[in-house]
Formats: structure tokens, sequence, C-alpha cells
């Protein structure tokens, strides 16, 4: 190889490379010339480009920023929805909604996360969040949850309001997976527990749950077809999508703690938030969520 | 089809790669060149994502970057908002988590550059820069190819960091991956299908990318000697 000294380094030239070094350069990589493969900098830089122009575009996506977040109990994902839409209609502006489990949500508000209304399926979690000082006030009452009992088209087990049959299905082998919201922060995995527990058939089934991270994947579990029935939201169970493909009757009030559904607007609350707040209370609102199970507070 | 999750997705992973991508040139040609105490151990570090479960590293980083942690808090007084449950804070998972499909693949182009080549540039006077932009990034571009395709990939496709860190807020932090649980979620099947429709051809393309040019670099390179 050969040894070409690197002469005395002089700052007169842009970067310190001066022509004859550029020269020598060139003549020192003659042997290793035919390794470099070309780099395709045309072909790069177009991929590069065609990444960053679709920048602005997801940031015109990013419009709708501004509308508030609200986030909801899984239970109200359809009769929201709608909500939302009927409210959009009206006054002209968008909300985002956020639908998950109510004790994922109280626990992310504490930790910061940027929500402006919260909608719990459990009243408790609004208490625990106006207790330390994150709410605007201590809410209100907007609904009651019903849980339903859900069976896919074609499953063995009989629909009753006392869930009589559980355990015994359990037992003779007709129920192998049974589907709840997790029972540890998801309120209707709590009731659907409760329920569970009234009609002893909680010990037997145990060992056969199948548990969703909130009431709406339990509902897909139940009524996908891979489980023999679950204990769901009824507002779920009336879905469009659930009515196709499963049966449900609701389940019996008397067999769990009522599910108290109250709403309440966050310290960061703004203007549009605080109007949608005030539309939930409204007869329009109040006639959807009716429509969808659930029963009002207040007549 | 949820345009919005998508494009996020697109704008996560175009910002991811051009963060980490230059980062790791730089880390992994280091690694590429030099010997030192522990170095197996910083290696083994930067390679901890590929196994660590994404929801531990989330779980961790949701601590790191929690409204309670001194970064966080010190976040929140500079920049006004906080980093967990926003796009900033899922940035930074997102670099963190493709550590590794960054810096491996260029790292295992750096070492197949001969020492010799570096010593002839070296000795003809180039500066370690003029170098790499000259000398060894050509010659490891192939390397590079594949670490742009798959953190890009990558980036798409990362669901437990992403739901613990961001928190699945729409235009934010609801990334295409979590949009296909959420249409899941919704009794949307056919939604969730086209979803996973266009993320399963983006993947396709990304690994065919990845494997075209390295073949193709390999016959040339054959051709060539």
């Amino acid at each position: 190889m050969p040894i070409v000294p690197s002469g005395p380094t002089d700052g007169t030239f842009p970067l310190g490379v001066s022509p004859v070094r550029v020269l020598r350069f060139a003549r020192c990589l003659g042997r290793f010339r035919m390794m470099l493969p070309t780099l395709p900098r045309r072909a790069l830089l177009r991929f590069a480009a065609a990444l960053f122009l679709g920048l602005p575009a997801a940031d015109a996506a990013h419009a709708a920023q501004d509308a508030p977040l609200v986030a909801a109990a899984a239970d109200l994902r359809f009769a929201l929805d709608e909500i939302a839409a009927a409210f959009a209609l009206e006054t002209g502006r968008s909300i985002r909604i956020v639908y998950g489990s109510s004790g994922n949500f109280r626990r992310q508000i504490a930790e910061g996360a940027p929500f402006e209304v919260f909608l719990s399926a459990d009243e408790s979690l609004v208490f625990a969040l106006a207790r330390e000082g994150l709410t605007v006030d201590e809410g209100v009452l907007y609904a009651t949850g019903r849980l339903a009992l859900v069976v896919p088209e074609g499953s063995p087990l009989k629909l009753d309001p006392e869930l009589a049959d559980l355990a015994a299905a359990v037992g003779d082998g007709r129920v192998r997976k049974f589907a709840i919201a997790n029972p540890e922060h998801a309120p209707y995995g709590r009731a659907a527990q409760e329920a569970l527990e009234s009609a002893g058939a909680w010990a037997a089934i145990r060992s056969r749950l199948v548990v969703g991270e909130n009431v709406a994947q339990a509902t897909q579990f139940a009524t996908s077809g891979s489980a023999q029935g679950g204990i769901v939201a009824l507002s779920l169970a009336l879905a469009p999508g659930v009515l196709g493909s499963a049966r449900h009757v609701p389940v019996s009030e008397s067999m769990h703690k009522p599910l108290r559904q109250r709403m309440v607007l966050l310290k960061r609350a703004q203007a549009t938030a605080r109007e949608f707040y005030a539309y939930l209370r409204q007869p329009a609102a109040r006639a959807v969520l009716g429509r969808h199970g659930f029963a009002l507070p207040g007549g | 089809m949820d345009s919005t999750a998508l494009l996020l997705s697109l704008k996560l992973a175009a910002l991811t790669v051009a963060i980490l991508v230059p980062a790791g040139i730089l880390v992994a040609r280091f690694l590429a060149a030099r010997e030192f105490a522990g170095k197996a151990f910083v290696e083994a570090l930067f390679a901890l994502p590929l196994v660590l479960p994404p929801t531990v590293l989330g779980y961790y980083l949701l601590v790191a970057m929690g409204g309670s942690s001194p970064l966080g808090r010190w976040y929140e007084a500079a920049f006004g908002h906080a980093l967990v449950f926003t796009f900033d804070g899922l940035l930074v998972a997102s670099i963190i988590f493709n550590l590794p499909f960054a810096i491996q693949p260029l790292q295992r182009a750096f070492e197949a550059i001969p020492d010799d080549l570096r010593h002839a540039a070296a000795c003809c006077g180039l500066t370690g820069a003029q170098s790499l932009w000259r000398i060894e990034l050509p010659l490891a571009w192939p390397g590079l190819l594949t670490a742009v395709a798959l953190t890009f990939a990558h980036t798409l496709g990362e669901f437990g960091v992403v739901l613990m860190v961001g928190g699945s807020i729409p235009g934010e932090t609801k990334t295409i991956a979590l949009a296909i649980y959420d249409r899941v979620q919704g009794f949307d099947m056919a939604g969730a299908g086209l979803m996973s429709a266009v993320l399963l051809l983006l993947s396709v393309l990304a690994i065919g990318v990845t494997f075209l040019t390295s073949s193709r670099h390999r016959e040339k390179r054959r051709h060539a000697d």
C-alpha cells in the first residue's frame, strides 16, 4: 500500500482541504476505488423529501387538535359518539373522545393527561379526583348503567336475568370461556363480579374468565364466538355491531351495587368543553343515553 | 380508515428516523472503530430494547417522565405541558425503543469496512468527519438503508410502549397500531382489517427494501472483486 505523507496542515482552505490533498487522496485510494459502490444519492434524497413533505399534511390533520379531549367510560362508546355528532351539528364545534376503563382514566388524569371532561362509569373515581383538587367541582350524575348477560348466536347458555344457569353451565362444561371487564379497574368488571357472586357462580367461573381491559373489549370477547358469553354493559349489548351476532338479557339490578355514572369538568376545561358538558344534560343528549339502555337520574 | 392516526404514525416514524439515524451513525461508527473497557456493556445496553418487554420499557418511561418525576416536572416547567400523554413523550419513547434497530445494522456495516481503508483515508489527510462522509458512509449505505427501513417500520408497529406512555389521544398519541386496537373494541372489524392491511403492506415494503438493497449490494461487490 502506497504511503503518502500527509504534509503540514494549512488552515487557508475551507474545511482544511487543499486541492493538493484531494489529488493525493484520490491517488492513494486508487486501488480501493473498485470497491466503492455509487451512493444512490438521488433516490435517498427523494425518499427523505417524501418523508418530510408528508409532515405538513400530518399537521393539517392536527387542525382539530384544539378540540377538547373527553375521557369516557367504554360503555358510552356508541351513545357518546351519537351525542358528539349531534353536538357538532348544532354548535359547529367538535370534541375528541377517548374511550377506556374509568379506573385507567382516573390514574392518567392524576398523572397529568390533557383531558377536559371525564365521564366515569363509577362516581367514586370522580370523587377521588375532586379530593385531589383536579376537578372543577364534584360533577353531576348523568346515568345509571345496567349490566347485561350476552351470549353469541348458537351459545349453549340460557339467557336469564338472575344468572341461575351459569354455575351449572360451568359444571357441565357448557361454558369454557366467559368474558367480563377487569374488576380491578373497570367499574363494569367489578359490577359483573358482584353479580356473579350474588348468583353464587363466582367461585366456579373464576378459572374460565377472559378479562377485557375495559368493558368494550370484554363485549368484543363475549360476542366474538370464542367465548360462550359474558357480562357486560347493556349499552354495548344494544350496539348495532353486537345486536346482529349476539342475544342478551339485562341482569337484575338487585344483583350488584348500582353503577352510578358521574361526569366532571377538569381544571383545564375551556369553553368548548364546558359547552359540551352542559349539552350532555340537555333533553336531546339524555334521550340518546336513554335509548342506549341507561337509566337517567332525576326523572 | 383512521387517516389522522396513519399520518400521526408516519410523522412519528419520520421524526424518529430523522433524529435517531444521524445519532446512530455516530454511535455505531464509534462502536465499530474503537475498543474500550466496558464496550460489551455499552453494546448490550443499546441492544436491550430488542428483548425488553415493551410494557416494562413503558412502565419505566412512565415513571421517569410522569408528572411526579424530576424530568417530568422540569419538562412541564420548561414547555408548559406534561411529557407523558403528548407527542413529544411518544417521540422520546420511540427513539429509545428503536435504538437497536438503528444502531445494529449501522454498526455491522461500519465493521465490514476494512481498517486499511480508514487508515488510507487518514494518511491522505482526511479528518474523521470527511472520512465518514466520503468513504465510510458510501460503503455503509446498505446498512444505513436497513437502519432507516427497520426504524421506520418498527415505529409504525410499536404498541405496548405507545399505549402506556401515550394514552391513545386522537391526533396526539393515537397511532395507527392503537387505532386498530380501538376499532376492534368498537366492533368495527372491517375498519381494523383495512388498517391492518395498510400496516402489513408498509412492513412488507420496508423488509423488501432492506433485502433487495443488501442482495444487490452483495452482487455488485462480487462483480467488483
